[in-house]
């Protein structure tokens, strides 16, 4: 099984999708109902965008690859800061978290510096961000401010850079080779979330979090991870996996989205908003897209990188 | 008067408005074409444009700005920008801050009766962005010799972030442009009464 035999899977699902979201608005009836059709039929036209830029980039090559994930990374970067109240004295230290540290790791991740992209953001920038306040002269507060923008560094570009960080790994026994892991991640942890979504409208009853996430529950959080285990251990010939520890693996990152996503919303509630942004119709911003990948991505490359790297 | 748009004007206006990643909205759809004071708070070098960029094109290419004529006659770029690309209507700051200089206004009033709208930041200068400065008497001035005109409330959110008083380097955050419910002067309201009704309805925009 290859990568583009996974592409061609994901271009049926979504021609599946597509089809179903217009016989159900033909069907649909109750207010409510045609509501959810409505949004899901939004979230499947920005899946289609989602999908076609990921895979144009995997075809085109590592460096498109970077490219895309370093968009991704400024705009969910964007997206957090404008949550996070900062100071007007923070204005250099952002800059340089935008246009400095951001783009100097991909530009490692890009080069096959691996050991460099590893410690970029938690060894450096976590001494240089808050050392460039300092030198801006405005003490109050510093912890706390120093703090936000370094876990918006950490969250939006440093977890997300292990995505094509995968790339750089010589896999032995892997049919698809790393292209086809890459795209295997984002299809297990992604179809966990709209798996989730699903089985939360069709079966969900028992709030899971109502303080933070209103719309989750355990029948949608349960069903959604063991259908997103079951497809991830079916497509494990596309990885170096073997069937159970697909399986095992497919558990691990698809519950690390699940605390992602809780560790989104909770940020963005504690800033009073729903939605990160709305860049990405029907789903909301890019935070809200990317937060299952916030620590599933840097546990799996390593976790790949230890048991099957060459 | 031509409704011409100098090239610059729209290349700045894209690019800050890509680089705010601006968000639009109105509480009142725009309507009809008669000229309009947008009135906005004021904390970045952005403001206008961004507010600009944020009109429908009929209506930006015959909105203009009013801004200080010592800041922006000051070197011959701040000129050219000015008067060339956004055809700003300059006027002497020491007028601003008081209700005598009616002279000052002629050219605000000559723009209005040429069917042109204005934006104005009756705050008079750029503040930190954390709260909206007392206003200066211009708004009402305006509003005074042409009652019929509206003057529309815009909050722009978050652009003191991106390009804070004192900096160069924007950073690209997501900023929102709310344009409110128009504004129009009652026959017998003081200045006070107007500008504090006109403080009230920017500062109202900025909770939603």
């Amino acid at each position: 099984m290859t990568l583009l035999t996974l592409l061609a899977g994901t271009l049926a699902a979504l021609l599946v999708a597509t089809a179903a979201g217009l016989i159900l608005r033909r069907t649909v009836t109750s207010e409510r109902g045609r509501a959810t059709v409505v949004n899901m039929n939004l979230r499947i036209a920005t899946w289609w965008v989602l999908c076609g830029l990921t895979a144009a980039a995997l075809l085109a090559g590592r460096a498109a690859v970077c490219l895309l994930f370093a968009i991704v990374s400024s705009l969910a970067l964007r997206e957090f800061i404008t949550l996070t109240p900062t100071h007007r004295r923070d204005h250099r230290a952002l800059f340089w978290s935008f246009f400095v540290w951001s783009p100097l790791q991909y530009w490692l991740v890009w080069s096959r510096y691996v050991e460099l992209a590893l410690i970029l953001v938690p060894v450096c920038a976590v001494v240089l961000i808050p050392a460039r306040i300092a030198i801006a002269g405005q003490r109050e507060r510093l912890f706390q401010r120093s703090a936000a923008i370094f876990v918006g560094l950490m969250l939006c570009t440093y977890a997300l850079s292990h995505i094509p960080l995968l790339l750089t790994l010589e896999l032995s026994g892997a049919p698809g080779g790393s292209a086809a892991l890459l795209f295997y991640f984002l299809l297990v942890v992604q179809a966990s979330d709209v798996l989730q979504w699903i089985w939360g409208k069709l079966a969900g009853r028992t709030p899971a979090v109502p303080r933070i996430s209103p719309n989750k529950t355990w029948e949608g959080y349960a069903g959604g991870v063991l259908s997103a285990v079951a497809l991830g251990t079916l497509l494990h010939r596309a990885t170096p996996f073997s069937a159970a520890s697909a399986a095992l693996i497919s558990t691990l990152i698809t519950l690390l989205g699940v605390a992602g996503g809780l560790m989104m919303s909770a940020i963005k509630r504690s800033r009073g908003a729903k939605d990160s942004g709305a860049i990405l119709v029907g789903h909301g911003g890019i935070l809200d897209r990317i937060d299952s990948l916030c620590l599933s991505a840097p546990v799996f490359f390593h976790v790949v990188k230890w048991l099957y790297a060459a | 008067m031509s409704a011409h748009v100098h090239p610059c004007a729209g290349l700045l206006a894209a690019g800050a408005r890509w680089l705010a990643g601006t968000r639009v909205r109105w509480v009142e759809a725009p309507s009809g074409d008669q000229p309009r004071v947008y009135f906005a708070n004021h904390s970045s070098h952005l403001d206008f444009v961004v507010l600009w960029a944020a009109l429908p094109p009929a209506i930006r290419q015959r909105t203009s700005p009013v801004a200080c004529q010592e800041y922006w006659k000051s070197s011959a770029l701040r000129r050219y920008v000015s008067t060339r690309v956004f055809r700003s209507v300059l006027i002497p700051r020491s007028h601003e801050a008081t209700l005598g200089g009616r002279g000052a206004l002629t050219p605000l009033l000559a723009e209005l009766d040429r069917g042109r709208s204005l934006v104005l930041f009756p705050e008079g200068t750029r503040g930190t962005g954390l709260d909206i400065g007392p206003f200066k008497a211009g708004l009402y001035q305006i509003c005074r010799q042409r009652p019929r005109t509206e003057a529309v409330p815009v909050y722009l959110d978050n652009l003191h972030r991106v390009l804070p008083k004192g900096e160069f380097i924007p950073v690209p955050l997501v900023s929102t442009v709310t344009f409110g419910k128009p504004l129009q002067i009652e026959p017998d309201e003081d200045h006070r009464h107007f500008l504090d009704r006109a403080r009230r309805a920017l500062r109202d925009l900025k909770r939603r």
